[in-house]
């Protein structure tokens, strides 16, 4: 639909003077109006504060001695900066490993959910396909109905006998079926022609895929595959129900065990002294969520990129 | 020969059929266990049939009644203040004329999505636990202090206001998306009729994010009796237990943590069932009152 575009001019009418601009927001410029503007503008901004605050008081924070924290009432900026929780939190290798656990979690999961996701929508792009609609109800139903907690979990822990190893994170969800229906409308929306060219110069389905489809699929598998990676970097409980060896433990995990259940930060110096374990302190804590929150703020601007465009797309489908 | 021209798809469709069967409907078979009394080490085949007998067992307990209490109060405190929040925060974001304003303010708004519930948690813990900047200053302005994390009169306050936190910004953007789809010719139209903003706002706006508003309320009633349980086990504890304890919480702390798994699989069946049946009905009054809905 092509859109009229009015830059902001003023018209006469009735003796009034309006401004009219495209958009909803062209106005008369009546009290109430700039009143509005002025709350609007305002109330916007103060959630939009309220939501970075929180992050930006417990990053300053982490970086204060914890004297300061004890003695000085409220602050943000502290007076006296310290890296002493950051020396402690990675004196042991507790984190640096765990740290290390989600990196290799979120690559290789990712990289399983896309191939997962991508072979399974090509072939349900194509509208001549036998049996397209038997398997398209297959996923649609499991959007609807699931089995349920307790069901997944025996299936994957015993009768697939993953319980202990990684297999049990990065398997289970390696499909969402709401993002392989949005990839699947993608490729169908690729002109037929292009990939019809490539099999009569030679190409199977299997390398139209890989060398028409793929390239020109980028933004939306970036798309995808920035929201994957989220998924597998967030996550806790798959590695709470599954994981046995605490070696094996993703970053959240060990920080809902610091601070949800007050274990010690420095693990493996309370194996010197199991009678006592002191609770974690609050500049403790504070750094290790600044060190879990960190990679997600890295990527950011990349998400930025993407995400809108991605969300846009299941939603026109929608 | 169909077969043979196009080996390949077929070949491709493989990895995704066996992930169905596999993680989707082999759990859904699984529920077969909600009428046995099943063993793990004899399977689901040879353990004994026991019929309706979990399900019975579930409602003469008498506990189900808070079980249910709690999940409803939670879900339906969820979504009376949760759902709105989007369409509310879209429509002022919809009336800003300043881009630049709008996309700092957007940049902002959509960070907490991206923050694991974990560390959302975390953060409450450290700004509302007794040595937190929330706890003191609140203690200090009321006079008496406040125990955020254990007063099971805060309890769904806390986590209805971690989850408008969380995604309301990022909810905007479905509305934004469909407000973008809006002929501007219309408000230049009203505009000359002498429509001021809010009537515009009414009778333009509105309407069109009507169908994404009952389409996400669609939705949502599917999820009614669902309450979030990895964010739930994060911050219940013994002090908040009466209000904590929803079907979801009931099914992991009984099924996972106890493994009484024949037991927590019939009450998750019956949350399965139920969401299946809010999905339809509320499809279908959707369509009673002329909206597309969902299918």
């Amino acid at each position: 639909m092509a859109k009229k575009k009015i830059d902001e001019s003023t018209v006469q009418l009735n003796g009034k003077t309006i401004t009219v601009s495209s958009g909803p927001v062209g106005v008369y410029r009546t009290a109430g109006s700039v009143v509005f503007d002025v709350f609007n503008y305002l109330i916007i901004g103060l959630v939009a504060l309220t939501t970075v605050l929180p992050i930006i008081y417990i990053v300053f924070n982490s970086f204060a001695t914890e004297l300061e924290l004890q003695t000085r009432p409220m602050f943000i900026i502290p007076n006296t900066w310290s890296l002493s929780a950051y020396q402690y939190i990675f004196a042991s290798n507790k984190l640096l490993r765990s740290f290390g656990n989600s990196v290799f979690i979120t690559v290789f999961g990712t990289l399983i959910n896309l191939f997962f996701t991508v072979t399974f929508a090509y072939p349900l792009s194509k509208k001549f396909l036998r049996g397209r609609k038997f398997w398209l109800n297959m996923v649609i139903i499991s959007m609807f109905f699931s089995g349920g907690m307790i069901p997944g979990y025996i299936v994957v822990s015993s009768w697939l006998g993953m319980r202990g190893t990684y297999w049990a994170l990065l398997l289970p969800g390696a499909i969402s079926a709401y993002n392989m229906m949005i990839v699947k409308n993608f490729f169908q929306g690729i002109p037929q022609e292009l990939e019809e060219s490539a099999n009569l110069d030679g190409c199977n389905d299997l390398s139209t895929l890989i060398r028409i489809v793929l390239p020109l699929s980028l933004p939306v598998l970036a798309t995808f595959g920035l929201f994957y990676a989220v998924g597998h970097w967030n996550a806790y409980f798959g590695a709470m129900i599954y994981l046995t060896d605490d070696k094996m433990y993703p970053l959240q995990l060990i920080l809902r065990n610091i601070i949800v259940t007050a274990e010690s930060a420095a693990g493996d110096m309370s194996l010197m002294d199991p009678n006592f374990v002191e609770p974690p302190k609050q500049s403790i804590k504070m750094a290790v969520i600044v060190v879990a929150t960190v990679p997600i703020m890295c990527i950011y601007p990349f998400l930025q990129k993407y995400f809108v465009k991605g969300v846009m797309v299941g939603a026109l489908k929608g | 020969m169909d077969l043979l021209k196009n080996k390949w798809l077929y070949i491709m469709m493989i990895p995704g059929i066996i992930y169905f069967i596999l993680f989707k409907y082999l759990p859904m078979w699984g529920v077969i266990i909600a009428f046995e009394d099943y063993s793990p080490f004899l399977g689901p085949l040879k353990s004994a049939w026991k019929g309706l007998y979990w399900f019975q067992r579930f409602f003469a307990t008498r506990k189900w009644v808070d079980y249910l209490s709690n999940t409803l109060i939670l879900s339906v405190m969820s979504i009376v203040l949760t759902f709105p929040a989007p369409i509310i925060l879209a429509l002022m974001l919809n009336e800003i004329r300043n881009m630049h304003y709008k996309k700092v303010t957007q940049t902002l708004l959509y960070v907490p999505h991206f923050i694991s519930i974990v560390i959302v948690v975390s953060i409450t813990y450290v700004i509302f636990g007794a040595d937190g900047i929330i706890y003191k200053l609140t203690t200090q302005l009321l006079g008496r202090s406040i125990d955020y994390l254990g007063d099971p009169a805060v309890f769904r306050w806390m986590i209805v206001g971690q989850n408008i936190w969380k995604e309301t910004g990022w909810g905007t953007i479905i509305f934004l998306a469909a407000l973008t789809n809006v002929d501007t010719q219309l408000y230049e139209a009203a505009m000359i009729d002498g429509a001021n903003r809010g009537q515009r706002l009414w009778h333009i706006t509105l309407p069109a994010i009507r169908s994404t508003i009952v389409l996400l309320l669609v939705l949502r009633m599917g999820s009614v009796l669902d309450t979030g349980y990895e964010h739930l086990i994060l911050m219940s504890n013994s002090l908040n237990r009466s209000v904590s304890q929803t079907l979801d919480v009931f099914v992991y702390q009984n099924g996972i943590q106890s493994g009484q798994y024949s037991y927590t699989t019939a009450v998750g069946l019956m949350k399965s069932l139920v969401s299946v049946i809010m999905v339809v009905s509320a499809n279908k009054i959707a369509h009673a009152l002329g909206e597309e809905g969902l299918y």
